[in-house]
């Protein structure tokens, strides 16, 4: 590994700063779309979790904290990036540097703005 | 430090983040499988001397996303990690072994481990691949903003995991001087609640942020392969064309050594039968012994191309696309794409293809993998299918002989279980399992190029079980059954073939009225019965009682020469049909009244695969009569 001292973290600030948006606020599902509904090439940012909006055969609470887990969390970059067969489902979504297959399904849990920007890169 | 106990290292971490890679590093080849007390989880254990001299310990544990354990593979690294392991000493310290292309995923866990107040290092892993796609990290800085040591590692280059050698000792050496008490029971952990979570997903997002300069780019790679191999037509071609190939190569790869195995077992027998005088011992050891586990040991070289396959599939990151391309696919017949993992290797073989079946979460789910597992044909049905095939099926060439008519037949053999076990899994989900499906939250990894010291480690792994496997139960099994075919010796002046007179005889009569009806003969129903406890052992059976039953003349020739004049065309299809659902081998129910707690489903699995069988055989031998008259 290359120990670099020089130090220009001015792109990883963003990240930082990103986070302090996050709270799990109820009200910010009403201004955002779910998940499940993006299609391919949809690139958004995740403003809210919300499982009650989805049923589930896993206990309360079960399905946020898996999807907390699997780095779906707020402020997390997201882009869709491949749909599944029949019916577009499941999807594959980029989530910051790594990439997790969902059904729409339990997607419809995550509530994101679309944001055409995009990813930083 | 004591003398007369390692100290004790557990390699923590993601799925994917080459765990078993830096385990492979840091043991070679100085490793073992065995199983957690109580629990049927793998546990992979070995040792290595540090560069001070101590000798280590490690354990690869099961990858977790997170303490919180969803199964029982994840509840294994829990209770190890928190020494609540029944038999399992706390570890003395913890290695948490990091994807560093995807530190802001990983580090999640390492906090939460860090929580646990034991000795902890992390290890940066694939830092190649990561300074690759233009990180740039601070280690210092991450060490101290995490507080822990911090050090790279790339398990697969030589010398690459040095770095990390160096840091055991000396966190060992710290934690003894220290008097850590490494047997501290309970430790004060308790399941994150998703404040917590979302806790440390911010201080991980705040050590980021001091200590890694300049992110990793997405693997663009991986992103163009999966644009044509996640393609809902592209891919699932090539899906199918990977598993067809697979199943082509298992014929051809495998058929020089198995010949070559085959001609050293029966030239073992020929001179065994010189140098030895005619008698019980002598018939013991070259009809009993060399022609029962010569039979089956011959099928070691397809075992293995097939587990090569697996594993490439595997460590090259393809398996998580095929379970992608197939969650709603498999979804429609209530089936979870992970269920496609564990279908997978019960290719190979029902028993660990059950075992894999616990990444699957939910119950019913499982129960459903589960109970089909053993539709997928295993290689144990290889020998049978194999056998019969070479007798009855003409090897005809197709598209320049490159696809030959026993290919085919073979891959029909392997469809029809799969859609059998696709209709079983349909009926039990409108039935027996009704539900909510579990959901699908599975990482896509960066695909890698697959290592082949790790495949060749795996694959020795498995030639050591499936060996032993042959050197002990069907051995004994072997010497029963010759026991069985050779006594009682037949009266004088007996005209029939000796094993008429034997006990395998009397048993393979009683039984030939309930099998008539699908064709066979009290040869097969004789051979039927030990292959309860292992199916290829049937063939073994068969080699045996037509070389007890024939002159030393025939004894030389094949034995699909001899089945093949002494078996109807429509015989060898019913036993083709019958070995396609084929009642399963008992070391299958085992593993399925061990793995679900139950004696309920392994005694429904029984009933209703021999139903099956008989079933699929008797309109199979009925439709072959009617055809071929």
């Amino acid at each position: 590994m290359q120990l670099r001292t020089n130090r220009n973290k001015t792109v990883l600030r963003e990240a930082h700063d990103r986070m302090s948006h996050s709270c799990p606020d109820n009200s910010a599902a009403l201004h955002g779309v779910p998940l499940g509904g993006l299609t391919r090439g949809d690139k958004a940012r995740i403003i809210a979790l919300d499982e009650a909006a989805v049923i589930t055969s896993l206990a309360p609470g079960e399905l946020e904290r898996r999807l907390i887990e699997m780095g779906l969390i707020e402020g997390a970059w997201i882009e869709v990036l491949h749909e599944g067969f029949p019916r577009r489902d499941p999807i594959a979504v980029r989530v910051d540097d790594h990439t997790v297959a969902l059904r729409r399904a339990e997607a419809n849990a995550v509530i994101v703005t679309l944001e055409p920007g995009g990813i930083h890169e | 430090m004591s003398k007369e106990k390692a100290p004790r290292v557990a390699l923590v971490g993601n799925p994917n983040s080459g765990k078993t890679a830096v385990f492979n590093a840091l043991t070679g080849a100085r490793q073992k499988v065995a199983n957690y007390a109580g629990v049927t989880v793998e546990k992979k254990e070995g040792t290595f001397v540090s560069p001070a001299g101590t000798r280590v310990q490690v354990i690869d544990l099961p990858g977790t996303y997170s303490l919180r354990a969803r199964s029982p593979d994840e509840a294994v690294t829990r209770d190890v990690v928190l020494g609540r392991q029944e038999g399992e000493d706390i570890p003395d310290a913890i290695v948490f072994v990091a994807d560093a292309t995807n530190l802001r995923q990983n580090l999640r866990l390492a906090l939460e481990l860090k929580s646990l107040g034991r000795p902890i290092i992390l290890a940066l892993n694939m830092m190649d691949a990561a300074e690759k796609q233009g990180m740039a990290v601070d280690g210092t800085e991450l060490s101290a903003e995490l507080g822990m040591p911090v050090v790279p590692t790339i398990a697969i280059q030589k010398g690459g995991v040095e770095k990390l050698l160096a840091q055991i000792d000396r966190t060992i050496q710290v934690a003894q001087s220290e008097g850590w008490a490494p047997m501290q029971a309970e430790c004060g952990w308790s399941e994150p609640s998703s404040r917590q979570l979302r806790d440390f997903s911010r201080e991980v997002e705040r050590v980021l942020a001091r200590a890694v300069y300049a992110p990793a780019r997405p693997h663009k790679a991986t992103r163009q392969m999966d644009r044509v191999l996640l393609h809902p037509i592209t891919g699932l071609t090539i899906l199918m064309t990977v598993l067809f190939l697979m199943f082509q190569a298992v014929f051809t790869w495998a058929r020089l050594p198995m010949e070559l195995i085959d001609a050293g077992i029966s030239g073992l027998g020929t001179w065994l039968t010189a140098v030895m005088a005619a008698g019980p011992l002598r018939s013991l050891l070259v009809d009993g012994v060399l022609a029962g586990v010569g039979s089956v040991v011959m099928f070691l070289p397809q075992i293995l191309v097939l587990f090569f396959f697996i594993q490439l599939l595997e460590d090259s990151g393809y398996m998580a696309r095929a379970a992608f391309l197939l969650d709603r696919l498999m979804g429609g017949v209530g089936l979870h794409g992970r269920a496609f993992i564990p279908l997978l290797s019960s290719f190979a073989c029902a028993v660990p293809g059950i075992m894999a079946a616990r990444t699957i979460e939910n119950r019913a789910d499982r129960i459903a993998t589960i109970m089909i597992a053993p539709l997928m044909t295993c290689s144990a049905r290889l020998p049978v299918y194999t056998l019969i095939i070479a007798a009855f099926v003409p090897d005809t060439k197709y598209l320049g002989g490159w696809v030959g008519l026993p290919g085919l037949v073979m891959f029909g053999l392997y469809a029809a279980g799969i859609v059998s076990g696709l209709l079983v899994a349909l009926g039990m989900k409108h039935t027996l399992l009704r539900g909510a499906r579990e959901p699908l939250l599975m990482e896509l990894p960066a695909y890698r190029l697959p290592r082949a010291r790790n495949i060749a480690l795996a694959l020795y792994d498995r030639a050591k079980a499936f060996l032993v496997r042959a050197g002990t139960i069907i051995f004994w099994m072997m010497v029963l059954v010759w026991l069985l075919g050779s006594y009682p010796l037949p009266p004088d002046g007996a005209t029939e073939p000796a094993i008429r007179y034997s006990i395998a005889g009397a048993i393979g009569r009683a039984l030939e009225p309930l099998l008539a009806p699908i064709g066979f003969n009290w040869q097969i129903a004789v051979a039927l019965v030990p292959g309860m406890a292992a199916r290829e052992v049937a063939v073994g059976v068969l080699g045996t009682i037509y070389s007890l039953s024939d002159s030393g003349e025939a004894l030389r020739t094949s034995l699909a020469g001899v089945l093949a004049h002494s078996w109807s065309l429509p015989t060898a299809l019913s036993l083709l049909a019958w070995y396609v659902f084929s009642p399963q081998c008992l070391a299958t129910l085992g593993v399925v009244r061990r793995e679900l707690n139950s004696r309920f489903w392994p005694a429904v699995m029984f009933v209703s695969l021999l139903a099956l069988a008989y079933g699929a055989a008797f309109i199979t031998y009925r439709l072959a009569l009617w055809l071929t008259l």
